[in-house]
């Protein structure tokens, strides 16, 4: 879905939540880079609630394909809820309920005959603190690829090295796969997680502040592996930190209570923001 | 509040907690010391030759040409008693005055009885049918009793109604002043360990052996395993269930009166009384549904299962709910099923949590005695076999010390085996404990890497 620059500047408005519908903007240095730029996700007046409370407000946006998009915003603003919309992990809790649409690849994420389960396996996530399963490092990787059927050690072995070198974490780990994965580093835990996640497959890799809980070392490896990954998978990433969302990403969306204030070229966000809100969030007027 | 008074309230607090943790351990210690002391003897005691005639006679154990050599030595010094009595025999079918006649054969009679007890059949006597007459006594500490009551006949001092009766002791010998029966007295005195033979002995038969006779010889074979079937039994039913009832709880019950009506019932139910659940195994499992005809081992875990229901479902919630929310999302982000996430991540990681509540309650079911007496108990009874569980009762640890302590004809004579049983059940459930915690830490180590 397009939008006109005539909507955009209804958005301070839009803002006390009196307006119902709000419209992507397009950036104008879209590129369609490693055959991406296409709708991947796409959110029609899409809101969120917590029993009464609506924690998103009638979002409407284009995730573009094989792009990284961050989501910025001060706490409690929406903003992790709004990523976990997207696979469905809201769905762990029983309050959680949407209005509005919200589409994958021209399925309805929210759909009737949605299989959650089969969504989740293309849209995968990294959580705020690393979680690995406490099996083997080994066990970890291959747990995704056995959950959809692949039993054969061989096949499983390929997978499990494949994924660990996309992750940028083979080198470090080759020679203890079959160690517990909690006796790896913080940093390696994500790293890990991260791994897990790509052994699925995934169109879409969903990242919910993967450095918030790693030192300054840990979060530079992170931010070079979504450089890595950039162009080969859709990557949304939140965070709390505007240093990284305009290191790492092409795209960024600003929320502010449950609106999406901005959404534009990180470059365009960053230098010349269109809305005074998204402007007093990145000079750091309040947070 | 100033420093001084906090310094103050802190140390008498300390030594409040210091106070009553060693009030407990003396406690234990009260509880223990006698437990352990009474039971070893049952392992560990000086048995005279009747004890190792009665292994070899019933166990078919001990090195035949030594106890052969053993009896023959004995028989040797038990000759020349058998010889006084004989003489005395003779000497009273002579007796002319039939009063008198009458007043030695009463009194005799007394001496016979305590020899018999000492020492087994007399010449003379009838073989006696029961085992526990066919031989003297095994335990040199008993025979030490018996001999006493053989040299001394009691007697009671009531001449003052004001005070309770005294005892006093008057030799037996007295009786017999005159009579060819009384150089046998000072005899049995100075020849009984050689008529008996006392040897320190490790009788670890006591936990493999069969009852005889009612416990009066023998072991404690089929208390044992009567225990062990019953309460593993009660785990095959209650850790199944136990453990789905708590996957259902906490995973799939939603948020609703029935689910809070659930709980509490749990709750309740993890309070009644255990002879409550006695009665409601023998009206229900029992004459309700008609699991055996009468007391079975099958009705009596059924039994302990309800029984113990409702801590494994406890132990279980609390270790499922203790998982980290995040290896929920690792895996439902993966793709996985809600059942295959508690399957391959949940469980595995809440084991620990749910093997302790499990061997816990294990123990718990081995040591309960209410809810075993009207479904699976038997005072005396066979060994039983896995082909038996579904019909036939079975004696069981708990339910005998019980039995023996109060209920058991020569209750006195065998407080060693008493003791012997109370010592096996502690150490089996202490055993088990210590076992769910090295198994929870193993499992925990294995988790944490």
């Amino acid at each position: 879905m397009l939008m006109t620059a005539e909507s955009h500047d209804k958005s301070v408005s839009m803002r006390t939540n009196e307006s119902s519908s709000r419209d992507i903007f397009i950036p104008e240095d879209r590129k369609m880079v490693h055959g991406g730029g296409k709708a991947h996700v796409v959110a029609k007046n899409f809101s969120i609630y917590y029993g009464d409370f609506e924690a998103v407000k009638k979002v409407n946006a284009d995730i573009l394909s094989k792009y990284v998009t961050a989501i910025i915003g001060p706490s409690g603003c929406g903003k992790s809820t709004f990523l976990r919309a997207i696979n469905r992990m809201n769905d762990l809790i029983p309050a959680c309920h949407t209005s509005g649409t919200l589409m994958f690849d021209g399925d309805d994420i929210y759909g009737k005959n949605t299989d959650e389960v089969l969504l989740r396996k293309k849209i995968g996530m990294v959580f705020q603190k690393p979680n690995p399963f406490p099996k083997s490092i080994f066990d970890n990787i291959a747990y995704g690829p056995r959950l959809h059927g692949i039993n054969d050690r061989k096949t499983l072995v390929e997978i499990v090295e494949k994924s660990l070198r996309k992750a940028a974490l083979w080198d470090e780990v080759s020679d203890r796969l079959d160690k517990n994965a909690l006796g790896l580093s913080g940093g390696q835990q994500q790293r890990l997680c991260v791994a897990r996640a790509l052994a699925v497959e995934p169109e879409i890799l969903l990242l919910d502040e993967p450095t918030s809980a790693l030192d300054p070392k840990s979060t530079a490896k992170i931010e070079d592996l979504i450089e890595e990954l950039r162009g080969s998978y859709t990557i949304m990433i939140v965070t709390h930190n505007m240093q990284q969302a305009s290191r790492v990403s092409d795209y960024t969306m600003f929320f502010y209570e449950g609106v999406l204030v901005e959404y534009a070229p990180t470059k365009q966000l960053f230098t010349n923001p269109k809305d005074q809100m998204t402007e007093d969030y990145i000079t750091g007027r309040f947070s | 509040m100033n420093i001084g008074t906090r310094k103050i309230l802190d140390r008498s607090f300390t030594a409040l907690g210091v106070t009553s943790i060693v009030l407990m351990a003396m406690a234990l210690l009260a509880v223990l010391v006698p437990i352990v002391n009474g039971g070893i003897k049952a392992v560990f005691f000086q048995a005279t030759i009747e004890h190792r005639k009665l292994m070899y006679n019933e166990f078919g154990r001990g090195d035949a040409d030594e106890l052969e050599r053993q009896i023959r030595q004995a028989e040797s010094i038990r000759e020349p008693l058998f010889a006084i009595l004989a003489n005395f025999d003779a000497e009273l079918e002579t007796m002319d005055d039939v009063s008198l006649k009458r007043s030695y054969r009463s009194k005799y009679n007394q001496v016979r009885n305590h020899l018999h007890d000492l020492l087994g059949p007399l010449p003379g006597d009838t073989e006696p049918l029961l085992l526990r007459f066919q031989y003297g006594k095994t335990r040199w500490a008993q025979a030490e009793e018996v001999l006493h009551d053989l040299l001394f006949v009691t007697k009671w001092d009531s001449s003052n109604p004001t005070v309770m009766a005294k005892k006093y002791f008057v030799p037996r010998v007295d009786d017999f002043q005159g009579t060819a029966l009384a150089p046998l007295f000072a005899y049995v005195e100075t020849h009984l360990d050689e008529m008996l033979l006392p040897q320190r002995t490790f009788y670890w038969g006591f936990l493999t052996d069969k009852a005889l006779d009612a416990h009066i010889f023998g072991g404690i074979s089929a208390e044992i395993r009567g225990t062990f079937f019953l309460a593993i039994g009660a785990m095959l039913f209650a850790f199944p269930l136990g453990v789905i009832a708590a996957i259902y709880f906490t995973e799939y019950a939603k948020d609703n009166f029935l689910t809070s009506m659930l709980r509490s019932a749990n709750s309740t139910l993890a309070g009644v009384p255990s002879i409550v659940f006695g009665l409601f195994g023998l009206a229900f499992f029992i004459n309700t549904l008609k699991v055996s005809e009468s007391k079975s081992v099958l009705a009596g875990s059924l039994t302990l299962a309800i029984m113990i229901l409702p801590t494994i479902i406890r132990a279980a919630e609390e270790a499922i709910l203790s998982v980290p929310k995040t290896y929920r999302e690792a895996s439902l982000g993966l793709g996985a099923t809600k059942w295959r996430t508690i399957v391959t991540v949940i469980l595995p990681a809440a084991l620990p949590g749910i093997m302790t509540g499990g061997i816990i309650s294990l123990g718990r079911a081995a040591g309960e005695t209410a809810p075993i007496i009207f479904t699976a108990a038997v005072s005396v009874g066979a060994t039983v076999g896995l082909a038996d569980v579904f019909s036939q009762p079975t004696p069981a640890l708990s339910w005998n010390i019980y039995n023996l302590a109060s209920e058991h004809e020569a209750a006195n004579e065998i407080r060693h085996v008493q003791y012997g049983m109370v010592l096996a059940l502690i150490s089996i459930v202490l055993l088990l404990n210590m076992s769910a915690i090295l198994l929870r830490a193993r499992i925990s180590k294995k988790l944490k890497g």
